[in-house]
């Protein structure tokens, strides 16, 4: 009887690592996803958070991507194993601190180290020649297959008639003939085939799914770098870097101001690791402290900046507490900052 | 946010205050050591695990049996499915 051959795919939830499951379990292959969590995935944190954001889905893409495939999906927590991987890329960073290459490479490696614990033949992903400027050119393909170690365990089923042939094809478990030759940037022909198969409802086509890539953030996350002894970081510091409007008023203090009450609800969840301000006088937002105060006039710029954010923003004087990690508070009574005062330098 | 204890199930993941999809890893982890039959109570926080916990159910084969929110808590109780232990 026929073996059973058996793939594992990159899921990360946008079309491309969707259609290259179909196509592989059209050739008869049992797959199964993987998803790797690095912390940085745009899913979920800021949309679960905010109201501004209630009418997105909250789903998480790559779950019902697998939902969608009929395949079982192992997420993996890999936030701490990353950390090399964004501090230290062997090939640099894209435009933002997206470290593209070393991280496709990085989670070909994981997939390699999971195939040979679950005993299954090769690895699969979506990648496309040419789609991507860092990680998927015609040169840089081969790099991530090569450092990873997969080699010729790695298919890529959209483009692999532009690839030099794989062992599942060599060893004709895959029909060669049956995969794609898909290059470029242009999405018609993944669009073509997301009909073909009956797709009508997917995540952003282009993958997108790293905060590392957003602008907004990699200021946000190279200030933090910027203004600490160490690059080194932990979860925490990445998801607070997404919630909030962030103060730099020294380089050894930052202020992070909610800007909703879901945000607020959840920041009061670090108010055991960080010193808070919150108005009392008038209802108004949360704010963790991260630093530390070394003179009076920054703590009353701080005061002043949360007083803005209530609803005392236009009265004489906001009453705050600040409150310490072990729980005491102490009282301030402040005159809320005027909009032109706020210096566009604090502004991360 | 409440900081009451969990209810009584055979076993608890407690997800509060952590984001997408880590509720999703936690269960995933727990259930990874539970056997055929038994119950495991989530309580998270993040309202994508309304989502995300049933859907990571339904493909694994898992019963999601009840859930319920209340003091922006959601608590999900799942039925472990494994035929083959």
């Amino acid at each position: 009887m026929k073996q059973q051959r058996k793939a594992v795919a990159l899921i990360s939830g946008g079309l491309d690592s969707m259609l290259a499951v179909k196509v592989i379990q059209e050739q008869g292959i049992h797959v199964e996803g993987i998803n790797f969590f690095t912390g940085f995935c745009v899913e979920g944190h800021t949309h679960a958070v905010r109201k501004k954001h209630k009418d997105k889905q909250k789903r998480n893409n790559a779950l019902w991507v697998a939902e969608q495939l009929g395949i079982k999906l192992h997420i993996v927590d890999v936030v701490e194993e990353y950390k090399d991987v964004l501090l230290n890329p062997v090939h640099g960073y894209g435009k933002n601190v997206n470290p593209c290459l070393d991280c496709k490479t990085f989670m070909v490696k994981k997939a390699l180290e999971w195939i040979k614990e679950h005993d299954f033949d090769f690895i699969i992903t979506g990648e496309v020649v040419g789609q991507r400027p860092m990680s998927q050119r015609r040169e840089t393909m081969p790099v991530v297959a090569k450092d990873s170690g997969s080699n010729d365990l790695l298919v890529r089923p959209l483009s692999a008639r532009q690839l030099p042939e794989t062992l599942p094809e060599l060893e004709g478990w895959l029909d060669r003939e049956k995969l794609l030759d898909f290059h470029g940037r242009t999405r018609k022909p993944q669009m073509a085939l997301a009909k073909q198969f009956g797709f009508e409802d997917y995540a952003q086509p282009a993958g997108g799914c790293c905060m590392l890539t957003d602008e907004n953030y990699a200021i946000k996350l190279q200030d933090m770098w910027a203004n600490r002894p160490s690059r080194n970081y932990e979860l925490d510091d990445i998801i607070m870097l997404k919630m909030g409007r962030h103060f730099r008023l020294a380089p050894h203090l930052k202020i992070i101001i909610g800007r909703e009450e879901g945000e607020n609800r959840f920041m009061q969840g670090y108010k055991n690791q960080f010193v808070t301000i919150f108005p009392t006088s008038h209802p108004g937002a949360l704010c963790l402290v991260d630093g530390e105060f070394k003179s009076d006039e920054e703590r009353q710029q701080a005061l002043a900046l949360v007083a803005r954010y209530s609803q005392g923003k236009n009265e004489p004087q906001v009453t705050l507490n600040i409150r310490q990690t072990d729980g005491s508070e102490q009282e301030y009574s402040i005159q809320p900052i005027a909009a032109e005062a706020v210096k566009q330098e604090w502004l991360v | 946010m409440s900081d009451k204890p969990l209810n009584n199930s055979s076993h608890q993941v407690d997800a509060r205050r952590l984001l997408c999809p880590l509720p999703v890893i936690r269960t995933q982890d727990a259930i990874a050591n539970m056997h055929d039959g038994e119950l495991l109570t989530v309580t998270s926080t993040d309202p994508g695990a309304k989502e995300d916990i049933p859907s990571w159910s339904r493909i694994n084969g898992h019963e999601v049996l009840e859930i319920k929110e209340q003091d922006h808590e959601i608590i999900i109780i799942i039925r472990v499915n494994k035929p083959a232990d």
